[in-house]
C-alpha cells in the first residue's frame, strides 16, 4: 500500500487508514537506526530540502536524519521570516529552490497556512514541520507511535493534553490524530488558553488539573511559552507551575503505567518537576527516537515508496 | 463611453424609484443631462420627444430591463494619492460604473490622509479629469486619522467632503469621538465610524471562532465590532449628533442598533454584500481572498444581518470595496492585508436577497440609491423631473460569472470569482453620459 497524496500538510485532512499506514511503515524503519550501519539505500537520488522560517533543532535534525537513513541528499535552509513576511518573497524562495530540482521540502513557518500556501504553487511534495498555530503533523504522528508502541493500541485511552492549548500547533494535531485513532481527549488549561470551538472538535474541557488528570492513560504536556507570561494568559509563570504543573501528587491521580509525553524542548519547574521528567512514566527521549522513524516513513512513502 | 446627445430615451423598463414609491413601466426621458419626464410606455408618438425639433434622441431599449437611480456607494476605498498600485480614481471609478454605480463616496485612509482640503480637492479633480462616476469624498475625523486631534471639518467640507470617518483607524479615545459627534454638528454631516475595538483585535486575522481555531489563525472576537457599536450608540445619545455605523457584521451589532433606533436615536448603518452571504467557513483553505474587517462571521451573524437588513435595522449596502494587489495577498495569510473589492458584485450579491425573499427589489434598490442619499442628506439617489440624470439600467436575469479577466478593477482580491451570478448593471448614465458596459467575449 502506499500513500494517495502530494504533500502532507494537516492531520484534518488525513484517512484513519493512512495514519495506520504511516505508523505501519515507521515500525520497520525504527529497526533500521537501531542497526550498526543506519542506512538503507531507498531514496538515493532524491533531494530533500529543509525549508525552516522558524528556528528549530529537534525537527530540522530528526527530518535530516531521516533523510540521510534513506540515502536522500538532504540541504538545509534557514531563513528568516521577517526577510519573507512579503509573500512574493517567500513564493519565490520556495520557487527558487525547486528550480534545483527539489523533490522534498520540508516547511515550517511561524504563519499558519504557509505549507499549504507552498504547496499549492509547487511540484514537489511538501511537508508541513510546524505552521503557526495551525498543526504540527509529523509530531502528532510520532507521538500516536509512541502511545501506540507502549500500550497496544490508542483506541480507548483516556489522554489528557495540558497547558497552551491555543498557542500549540502539536495539541492541535494531536488532537485530531487521538480522535482519528480512537482515544477519548481531555483538555485542560487556563481558560484564556483555550480556543474557542475547540469542543466542537468532540473534546471535553477541564480548567482544573487534578480534575482533568484522573484515570489518564496518557498526559502529554506541552511546552510553555515563557514570553506568554504576563500577556494576560497567565500571571506568572510560579501561578502556572502551581496551578498546572505535572508533579508526583498529581501524577498518583492518572491510571497505573500512564504514560508523559511532552514535544520538547521541556521547562523543568513549569510544566513538570524533574522527578517527573525523568522517571519512568516518561516518553520524552522515546518520542526523539520514534521521530526519526516516523519522519522516514514520510518521506519514503511521499517518494512513491509502498509498505508491502 | 458614446458622445453625450441631447435627448436619451430610455423605453420599456420597469423604472423603479424608492425615493417617489414608484415601481412601474415606463418610458424615461432625460435631455440636457436632466430626468425631464417620465411617461407610461409606449405613448412616445405623443410625448415630449417627438415634439423635439431638433438634436439627436438616443433610444434605449430596456424592455426587460430594470431602471433604477444611479447606485450610490457609502464605501469606497480609490486608494488615490498613495496606493495607485492598489487602484485609482480612473480604475475605481470604472469599477464603480462596471457595477451600476454612479456615485462613490472615498475613503480618506490614502497617503497622504485626507484630512484637509489639498487632498480633497486633489481627489476631486483627478474625479472630474479622470473618473467617469460622481466622486465624493470623505474626509478624517482626526489629523493623520491618528485619534487624537479633530481635523478642520470646516475646511474638508467647504472643499467637498460630505462625511468624515477614520475608517480602518477608527477613533479608539472615546472623548475624542464625542467631540467629533459634537463639532459635526456645525456642518450637518455623519460621522462615519469603524466599529472595532483594536484592542480586542490585537492581532486577530480572522473571525474567532471553530474556523480560527481550526486554521490556528488569532481570532477577532464578536465583540471587537459590538462594543463599539454600544459606545457610538451611547455617544449618539450623548451628542445628538449624526452617527452612521460602517460594514456591521454581527449579530449583536444588528440587535444593539434596532433597540437604539427604536429609542428614536440618530443612528443609521449600512453592511456589505460579503455579510449577506458568506460566512467565516469561506476562509477554509487559508484563502485571504476572504480576509477583511471586520471579519466574516458565523451562520447566525449573517442570519440576523439579513433580518436586520429586512427589518429596516441596516439602512443601506455598501460595498466596502478595498482593493490590494495580488503580491499581497498572496502573503501568509497573517501577513495579508484585509480587504476585499465589491463595486462589481455587490448588485448581483444582493439582489440574490430578493430570490431568497429577504427584502423585494424595491426595497433592495432602495437601501443602494434613496437610503445612502438620506445618510448623505444629498439629493441623489432618485428619479424625480428635475433631477441630475444618474440612472442604472440593470439587466435582471443575465447570468453570469466573476473572472479575474473581467474586473475592471485594477485589484482582483475578491472571494467571489468562479461564482455564478444573476442580474448585473447593462448600462449607467453619469449626468446624461452614456457608459454601456461591456466584458469579455463570453
Amino acid at each position: 500500500m502506499g500513500l494517495k497524496r502530494k504533500d502532507i500538510l494537516t492531520i484534518a485532512e488525513m484517512e484513519k487508514e493512512e495514519i495506520d499506514l504511516i505508523l505501519q511503515t515507521a515500525e520497520s524503519f525504527k529497526e533500521v537506526s537501531q542497526r550498526d550501519i543506519k542506512k538503507v539505500p531507498t531514496l538515493r537520488g532524491k533531494t530533500v530540502v529543509n525549508l525552516f522560517f522558524e528556528p528549530s533543532t529537534r525537527t530540522r535534525t530528526s527530518f535530516e536524519l531521516a533523510g540521510k537513513r534513506l540515502s536522500a541528499d538532504v540541504v538545509n535552509i534557514s531563513a528568516s521570516s521577517s526577510s519573507t513576511v512579503k509573500g512574493e518573497t517567500l513564493l519565490d524562495t520556495a520557487r527558487n529552490i525547486e528550480a534545483m530540482q527539489s523533490d522534498i521540502m520540508i516547511v515550517r513557518h511561524a504563519s499558519s497556512g504557509v505549507p499549504a500556501l507552498l504547496a499549492r504553487h509547487l511540484k514537489s511534495s511538501v511537508i508541513n514541520a510546524g505552521d503557526g498555530l495551525h498543526e504540527h503533523p509529523s509530531q502528532a504522528l510520532l507521538d500516536l507511535f509512541t502511545i501506540k508502541e507502549k500500550k497496544g493500541t490508542v483506541e480507548g485511552l483516556k489522554v489528557v493534553i495540558v497547558g497552551d492549548i491555543l498557542h500549540s500547533r502539536v495539541a492541535h494535531s494531536d488532537i485530531r490524530g487521538l480522535l482519528k485513532l480512537g482515544a477519548e481527549v481531555q483538555l485542560v488549561g487556563p481558560p484564556p488558553m483555550i480556543p474557542k470551538g475547540i469542543e466542537e472538535w468532540g473534546v471535553s474541557v477541564r480548567y482544573r488539573m487534578e480534575e482533568a488528570i484522573k484515570g489518564a492513560d496518557v498526559i502529554i504536556l506541552l511546552r510553555l511559552q515563557l514570553e506568554r507570561q504576563g500577556c494576560g494568559y497567565f500571571p506568572t509563570l510560579r501561578e502556572y507551575a502551581h496551578l498546572y504543573g505535572l508533579n508526583r501528587s498529581r501524577l498518583s491521580l492518572a491510571e497505573k503505567g500512564v504514560l508523559i509525553l511532552h514535544p520538547g524542548p521541556i521547562n523543568r519547574g513549569v510544566e513538570v518537576t524533574s522527578d517527573v521528567a525523568d522517571g519512568l512514566s516518561s516518553m520524552i527521549l522515546e518520542q526523539v527516537t520514534n521521530g526519526v522513524a516516523v519522519r522516514m516513513a514520510l518521506l519514503f512513502l511521499l517518494a512513491g515508496g509502498k509498505n508491502d | 463611453m458614446t458622445e453625450r446627445p441631447t435627448r436619451i430615451l430610455i423605453q420599456g423598463g420597469r423604472i423603479i424609484d424608492p425615493a417617489h414609491g414608484k415601481d412601474a413601466l415606463g418610458d424615461l426621458l432625460i435631455e440636457d443631462g436632466i430626468i425631464r419626464e417620465i411617461m407610461p410606455p409606449d405613448e412616445k408618438e405623443g410625448s415630449a420627444v417627438s415634439e423635439a425639433s431638433n438634436g439627436e434622441t438616443h433610444h434605449i431599449n430596456a424592455r426587460g430591463m430594470v431602471v433604477v437611480p444611479g447606485l450610490i456607494d457609502l464605501h469606497t476605498h480609490m486608494r488615490e494619492p498613495g496606493f495607485e498600485y492598489k487602484e485609482t480614481v480612473a480604475t475605481a471609478t470604472a469599477s464603480a460604473a462596471a457595477g451600476g454605480f454612479t456615485t462613490v463616496c472615498c475613503m480618506p485612509n490614502t497617503n497622504p490622509v485626507n484630512d484637509n482640503q489639498s487632498v480633497t480637492e486633489l481627489i476631486l479633480e483627478k474625479a472630474k479629469t479622470q473618473g467617469i462616476v460622481h466622486v465624493l469624498p470623505i474626509g478624517a475625523i482626526t489629523k493623520g486619522s491618528r485619534g487624537e486631534e479633530l481635523a478642520e471639518m470646516g475646511e474638508l467640507v467647504s472643499a467637498g467632503c460630505v462625511a468624515v470617518s477614520d475608517d480602518g483607524l477608527p477613533v479608539m479615545n472615546s472623548e475624542v469621538m464625542r467631540r467629533a459627534m459634537e463639532y459635526a454638528k456645525i456642518f450637518d454631516i455623519p460621522v462615519i465610524d469603524h466599529c472595532e475595538d483594536l484592542n480586542l483585535t490585537a492581532d486577530g486575522v480572522i473571525f474567532e471562532g471553530a474556523v480560527s481555531t481550526s486554521l490556528g489563525l488569532k481570532g477577532i472576537p464578536a465583540a471587537s465590532e459590538t462594543v463599539m457599536v454600544a459606545r457610538d450608540i451611547a455617544l449618539a445619545e450623548l451628542t445628538g449628533g449624526r452617527v452612521h455605523l460602517a460594514h456591521i457584521s454581527t449579530a449583536g451589532s444588528v440587535r444593539l442598533i434596532r433597540e437604539a433606533k427604536r429609542r428614536g436615536l440618530p443612528i443609521t448603518a449600512e453592511t456589505c454584500p460579503h455579510y449577506l452571504v458568506l460566512t467565516d467557513e469561506r476562509v477554509m483553505g487559508f484563502d485571504a481572498n476572504a480576509k477583511m474587517k471586520p471579519p466574516l462571521a458565523t451562520s447566525q451573524d449573517l442570519e440576523e444581518v439579513r433580518t436586520g437588513l429586512t427589518d429596516g435595522t441596516l439602512d443601506a449596502i455598501a460595498t466596502d470595496h478595498a482593493p490590494h494587489a495580488s503580491e499581497e495577498k498572496n502573503r501568509a495569510i497573517d501577513h495579508a492585508p484585509f480587504g476585499i473589492i465589491g463595486l462589481e458584485t455587490a448588485l448581483s450579491l444582493s439582489m440574490s436577497l430578493v430570490d431568497g425573499g429577504f427584502l423585494t427589489l424595491s426595497e433592495l434598490i432602495g437601501k443602494m440609491t434613496e437610503q445612502p442619499a438620506r445618510i448623505l442628506g444629498k439629493k441623489i439617489g432618485r428619479l424625480g423631473i428635475g433631477d441630475i440624470a444618474d440612472v442604472t439600467i440593470i439587466d435582471p436575469n443575465v447570468e453570469w460569472q466573476v473572472s479575474e479577466s473581467d474586473i475592471k478593477s485594477k485589484s482582483k482580491n475578491s472571494p467571489f470569482l468562479g461564482w455564478n451570478m444573476k442580474g448585473r448593471a447593462r448600462t449607467v448614465i453619469v449626468a446624461g453620459k452614456v457608459i454601456e458596459n461591456k466584458w469579455g467575449e463570453s
